[in-house]
């Protein structure tokens, strides 16, 4: 019976990969969990939260007011259900504001620690670099820069271990995605070279 | 006893040696998505559900409900050798399950776990089997007022009965209720908040949410906690198997009265986690030695993985039978079953026989055949929690992507996906439960659609509503569940008055 792609790939990382104790953005500094200041607490972005909510509140508001939000012989116009669905949103997030203000002089909930934010900053943004160069190499070409560059650069794991299981992981994704179940996925032009 | 001559026809129709294998892959490829970290059950049958793209629905179908087995099955594996339930079901199942893999039992409580999984959604298919039709019979009296009333019912439930505060689930369900309304309207033909954005047109997709809310913000959350896997090593024997089995008889009563509480909850929208709970408690509640629990004892590992099923399974006869999902995986299921073209509701039980029957004998034989594949292969995916997080990562984050780009091969949607990403880390951050965002996101439209038609129906009359019994009383319950924190209130303070403080 054939292996479901990613299971395979996996499996082979296993067996070339032996340090399973490396941690994850240990960046050998020392900084323990406990001591590293908080980068915001969980009240001010529960603050933000709902005031962008408002906003948006306003805004698809505005849009639907404008495109009617009436109530016609037959029933509702297109606009009546999302207009009050922006009231009730718009309600909600004052009402969140609103406890999110008495909640003042509490104990400060720390949202995110810089320690943490640097770890959580660390996997987004080559998620967003991936994104971004999806869009010229094509998703095989950029997955391989992903897998390989976040594991010698993130992981610290040896360079020929990051190269290989990449290339492993990509040459996987393409025989499954492209070959066996024929779903078309964006190319570059490294798929090109080879005629796809 | 019309059920058992279909449900033998569906069997007929999944034996095939191309669906059993389908179905083998799709029970590994869910063991595989319910062990790692950063995936799970809805968000590896969103992920995966482009590969059933070119298959035919029945095949296809039978791929994504095998992903959802083996994603039940696989969190257990998580919880109890690592002690991280890989789904929030699980957590109950750490409780006793990670003790007993301490005391080197690992192999007693894993198979005391699928055992037990197996035999709560055993009982909830069966359940499904002879329930499904009749209540889908009855529903194909329903028009669009009764429909709506259903609609209304699941939402007001949600906001009523839900354990997070109220104005944070109001937020997320009008938030999933609005985008699920942008694009264009389906009535009047007329465009909704676009603002001139062509990739809007389509409106935002469901499932390339889901993969955002689930896929990507569990990474960062991962990340940001830094998890060290360091867990037990297990192979199961048949010895041990066959001891554990021998065992179960004397729990009977647990296993049944976690399979009704599971079957329950899991019909009832939002239900899913909270039974995992409630079947762990009522056992400590009405065990002799409730101070045993916690300490690794096998009872404490029987009740929480039969309700979990047992309701994760059971969660599957509204979506079939109403086309109304009873948790998150099954709302996605939901979206795979739309995919198609397949319109889940009453008349499916009509239209697609052949569908339907198949669906419902793959519920059977995929929980078979998934006990037997994870008792033999736990040291294999024990094994895969052992890789370098920083690997596992980037193949998750590629997997989403992929995913979320062949659900309609728009390259926006990758960056929509980021985004949803963002919000769901947020979201998950500051309370904010993501439940009914999804359910609103995939009802939304359904439920406009009928409230729409049923106004030009009664000619923009709201009391058409309440205008027979059954609509009526659906209707009134929903409002009453949606002020029910209300009610309960006003009962409390009136038995308060009645009975002064002291006595």
């Amino acid at each position: 019976m054939a292996l479901p792609g990613s299971l395979r790939s996996t499996r082979a990382t296993h067996d070339i990969m032996a340090e399973p104790e490396s941690e994850i953005g240990g960046d050998g500094r020392g900084e323990s969990a406990q001591d590293s200041p908080a980068v915001t607490t969980t009240r001010t972005v529960e603050v933000v939260v709902y005031l962008l909510l408002l906003a948006l509140a306003l805004v698809l508001g505005y849009d639907n007011w404008k495109s009617g939000m009436g109530w016609a012989k037959d029933g509702p116009q297109s606009g009546y259900l999302p207009f009050y669905l922006c009231v009730i949103l718009a309600g909600a997030s004052l009402f969140g504001l609103g406890v999110a203000g008495m909640k003042r002089g509490q104990a400060v909930k720390t949202f995110v620690t810089r320690d943490q934010f640097r770890r959580v900053i660390q996997v987004f943004v080559p998620t967003a670099l991936f994104c971004l160069l999806m869009q010229w190499l094509g998703i095989y070409a950029a997955s391989f820069l992903l897998v390989a560059g976040f594991m010698r650069v993130i992981g610290r794991i040896a360079l020929w271990k990051s190269l290989v299981t990449s290339l492993l992981f990509t040459l996987v994704m393409f025989v499954t995605f492209e070959v066996a179940f024929d779903v078309i996925m964006p190319k570059g032009p490294i798929e090109r070279l080879f005629g796809y | 006893m019309e059920a058992l001559g279909l449900l033998m026809h569906g069997f007929a129709v999944l034996l095939t040696w191309k669906t059993l294998s389908l179905m083998m892959v799709g029970l590994l490829l869910g063991v595989f998505v319910g062990v790692l970290p950063g995936l799970g059950g809805p968000n590896g049958v969103a992920i995966l559900l482009p590969l059933t793209f070119t298959m035919d629905p029945t095949a296809a179908i039978v791929m994504l409900s095998c992903i959802y087995w083996g994603a039940l099955f696989g969190g257990a594996i998580t919880s109890i050798l690592f002690n991280i339930p890989g789904e929030a079901w699980s957590v109950a199942t750490t409780f006793d399950g990670y003790p007993m893999a301490q005391q080197g039992k690992a192999a007693e409580a894993l198979t005391a776990a699928f055992t037990s999984s197996f035999i709560g959604s055993l009982v909830a298919v069966m359940l499904i089997t002879f329930l499904a039709p009749s209540i889908a019979s009855f529903a194909l009296r329903f028009g669009p007022p009764e429909f709506f009333s259903v609609y209304l019912l699941t939402f007001c439930s949600f906001v009523g009965l839900g354990r997070e505060e109220k104005h944070k689930t109001i937020i997320s369900m009008t938030l999933g209720l609005l985008l699920a309304a942008v694009g264009m309207d389906t009535v009047s033909g007329q465009l909704r908040m676009t603002f001139g954005f062509d990739a809007l047109l389509r409106g935002v997709n469901f499932l390339v949410a889901v993969i955002g809310l689930f896929g990507i913000s569990e990474i960062l959350l991962t990340m940001e906690e830094r998890l060290a896997l360091r867990g037990h090593a297990a192979a199961i024997s048949l010895r041990v198997v066959l001891k554990v089995w021998k065992e179960m008889p004397r729990y009977w009563v647990t296993l049944l009265r976690s399979s009704a509480i599971g079957c329950w909850l899991g019909i009832t929208p939002g239900g899913a986690i909270a039974a995992s709970f409630m079947g762990y408690n009522l056992a400590k509640r009405f065990a002799k030695d409730p101070s045993t629990f916690g300490t690794g004892r096998i009872e404490g590992v029987f009740a929480p993985e039969t309700a979990a099923h047992a309701s994760g399974t059971s969660a599957l006869l509204p979506m079939l039978a109403l086309g109304i999902p009873g948790s998150g995986t099954a709302a996605i299921l939901l979206g795979g079953l739309m995919v198609w073209g397949l319109n889940p509701g009453p008349l499916l039980f009509v239209e697609h026989k052949d569908f339907v029957w198949g669906l419902i004998a793959s519920m059977y034989l995929g929980n078979v055949v998934g006990l037997v594949i994870v008792l033999t292969t736990v040291p294999i995916f024990a094994a895969v929690l052992r890789v370098p997080f920083a690997a596992i990562a980037p193949m998750i984050v590629v997997s989403c992507a992929i995913g979320a780009f062949a659900i309609q091969n728009a390259l926006f949607d990758v960056w929509l996906m980021l985004g949803f990403g963002v919000v769901g880390y947020v979201f998950k951050k500051i309370g904010i439960p993501l439940a009914p965002f999804t359910l609103a996101l995939v009802l939304g439209n359904r439920s406009e659609d009928a409230f729409r038609l049923s106004m030009i129906g009664a000619g923009g009359d709201l009391r058409v509503f309440w205008s027979n019994g059954l609509v009526g009383s659906i209707t009134t319950l929903a409002l009453v569940l949606l002020f029910w924190p209300l009610i309960g209130r006003l009962f409390e303070s009136a038995r308060r008055r009645r009975r002064p403080i002291g006595t």
